[in-house]
């Protein structure tokens, strides 16, 4: 039960941008890659998650390969919250949301998707904007919109049935408040049937939520695991090319990145 | 702001059976509604009626308040789904080449037809102008698409530029039609540029009127996808939607409808864009809302300025176009000035 990577090379043009990679995400763990501005994290996502199929190698969720899947069938156990979403029309938080249960109904919401929908919003704090235009919403405002549509498309979890949830830096626009907010509600989703991955920018924040964290530079996996088991300054220094000292979080243990 | 919808859809519909009433009483001669009645009491029975009111309104009014109310539907559905395909609120049919390739089309039957063999004329009998015109818009409306596309994306502005150089094109292809046209009954350039609803026939309503059916139909269905694609591309396909289908459905079936009224009536520009604006302030961006709200609008609103294309300078008549025009134009320029002047990544 895993979404696997086997040897994926990935081009445009005869630019690579992803070489052999190979990689297992367990689910019921917090899966965060990490990695300089232009190591391939946004295109790995776009790969796992089956928005790009033009790639060399084999992604299997479970024993099944992507490719197998029909749109739809996948949109309805997998979600993916993307850096950045514009509307061309104006429409409420309300019907952006609901946009997220587009695989679960054929023309009219059923009242579980509009049970659904509330369920989501009042979780992210939007139950005071459920009539606001989308549109005249701040950066984070439309951020924690977004999540809440995702959520929405795999928020039930029928029994036995795998989901997915890829967040790629879902972080952007927010302050430290809704940072929390995001990573918690994602990881109190996990369970056996639960996969997260998810692509972050801030090295402390990836060192304190993720079970397995992925360093990646050039396209190319440098080092993937426990985080306390393997990040140390030299690690950092290659990966960023930034020198730092490392410490222990005085409560919890866990390491700290100083700059 | 949003209105109720059910009794925003009552008001609606009675308005525009009031209209469409209205229009068929008043003009040159005027029939009053129980000459209507006992015209149609006639036709029912199979009989034939001497009152020269019945006639007009029969073979006349009638036809053509219905060709004008379907082809006013056509267009407003047109500019939703064509709006909603671009995620943008300025296009519409007779600003990316559609209208002008159909007129083209069109044209060219008018024209050539003595040239053409008699074998395919008989084959595609009095679908030949419909079907020539279909070919012109899609093969226009394609052209634009793919001209403008840069990397996989649409932007706004190489469209509606490439659409003003297809549109010219189209429209200098219909003025060379005309100008070599032999038969005394091809239609003017005006006719094509502007638009009208004069020469309306029982045949064009039924063909109008059985595409506008279809067409119509199966784009509602595709309203959720419709919805989900104001996301974007990439969101719709992680919402399942398979894009590229849905964008070449969408593209035919409006490049047909449209292309079929245009044959008919002409080019009558800015009713797509004049409509969905108006619909989208009152009852919001839902497909599943706005193209039903569509198709009774645009037939009010093209009704309306086919009164006014006959009435204003009555006993003269004047293009339609011109009265759309009038109304579309500004809020076109309003469009464009609210949403794109002020953006850097045209």
């Amino acid at each position: 039960m895993m979404i696997s990577a086997e040897q994926i090379n990935y081009s445009i043009g005869h630019k690579n941008i992803l070489n052999n990679i190979s990689i297992q995400f367990l689910p019921g763990r917090c899966n965060l890659i990490i990695g300089p501005n232009g190591s391939g994290k946004s295109t790995l996502i776009k790969l796992l998650s089956g928005e790009l199929d033009n790639y060399d190698g084999r992604i299997m969720y479970n024993s099944s390969d992507i490719k197998t899947f029909t749109k739809l069938k996948l949109a309805a156990s997998r979600a993916v919250l993307s850096q950045q979403t514009e509307l061309g029309f104006p429409m409420t938080v309300e019907e952006v949301v609901m946009l997220g249960r587009n695989p679960h109904f054929e023309f009219n919401p059923s009242k579980k998707d509009i049970e659904i929908v509330k369920e989501v919003i009042a979780l992210l704090d939007l139950n005071s904007f459920i009539d606001r235009n989308y549109q005249t919403l701040s950066g984070g405002e439309k951020q924690r919109v977004h999540y809440a549509r995702v959520l929405a498309q795999i928020w039930e979890s029928p029994k036995g049935e795998q989901r997915y949830l890829f967040l790629d830096e879902p972080l952007n626009n927010l302050d430290i408040y809704y940072q929390e907010l995001f990573l918690s509600i994602a990881v109190s989703l996990l369970n056996e049937t639960t996969t997260l991955i998810g692509v972050v920018h801030d090295i402390n924040i990836a060192l304190r939520y993720a079970d397995q964290l992925s360093f990646l530079k050039e396209g190319a996996i440098i080092k993937n695991g426990a985080p306390e088991k393997i990040v140390d300054a030299i690690l950092i220094k290659e990966v960023f090319n930034v020198d730092t000292q490392i410490i222990a979080h005085p409560a919890t243990g866990k390491p700290i990145v100083l700059f | 702001m949003r209105l109720n919808n059910k009794i925003f859809f009552i008001v609606l519909i009675i308005i525009l059976l009031l209209v469409l009433i209205a229009a068929i009483a008043l003009g040159a001669v005027q029939i009053l509604p129980s000459e209507m009645m006992s015209a149609l009491m006639h036709w029912f029975k199979g009989e034939q009626s001497n009152s020269i009111y019945e006639n007009v309104f029969l073979q006349l009014r009638l036809p053509r308040v219905l060709l004008c109310a379907i082809t006013g539907a056509i267009l407003a559905v047109s500019g939703v789904l064509m709006q909603g395909l671009f995620r943008n609120p300025v296009v519409e049919p007779g600003l990316i080449g559609t209208s002008a390739g159909a007129a083209f089309g069109a044209s060219i039957v008018f024209s050539l037809s003595p040239f053409m063999s008699p074998l395919f004329k008989t084959v595609l009998g009095p679908f030949l102008v419909p079907v020539f015109a279909f070919m012109g818009g899609l093969a226009a409306t394609y052209l634009v698409y793919s001209l403008a596309k840069n990397n996989k994306r649409v932007s706004i502005l190489p469209l509606l530029l490439v659409g003003m150089a297809i549109n010219a094109i189209g429209l200098s292809g219909v003025g060379l039609m005309t100008y070599i046209a032999r038969d005394p009954q091809a239609r003017s350039i005006t006719f094509w540029n502007l638009g009208t609803f004069s020469g309306a026939s029982w045949f064009q309503v039924l063909v109008t009127g059985m595409v506008a059916l279809v067409c119509i139909y199966i784009s509602f269905r595709q309203a959720k996808k419709l919805n989900v694609l104001l996301l974007g591309e990439q969101e719709a396909g992680y919402l399942g939607v398979e894009v590229n289908k849905l964008k070449t459905g969408i593209l035919i079936v409006n490049t047909a409808m449209v292309s079929v009224a245009t044959a008919f009536v002409g080019v009558i520009a800015f009713m797509g864009l004049i409509v969905p604006h108006v619909l989208r302030l009152l009852i919001g961006s839902d497909n599943r809302k706005l193209i039903p709200a569509s198709i009774i609008m645009g037939a009010l609103l093209l009704t309306l300025a086919d009164m006014g294309a006959r009435l204003l300078l009555a006993p003269a008549e004047m293009p339609i176009g011109i009265i759309t025009s009038i109304i579309g134009a500004p809020l076109y320029i309003f469009l464009l000035k609210k949403y794109h002047f002020n953006q850097n990544h045209l």
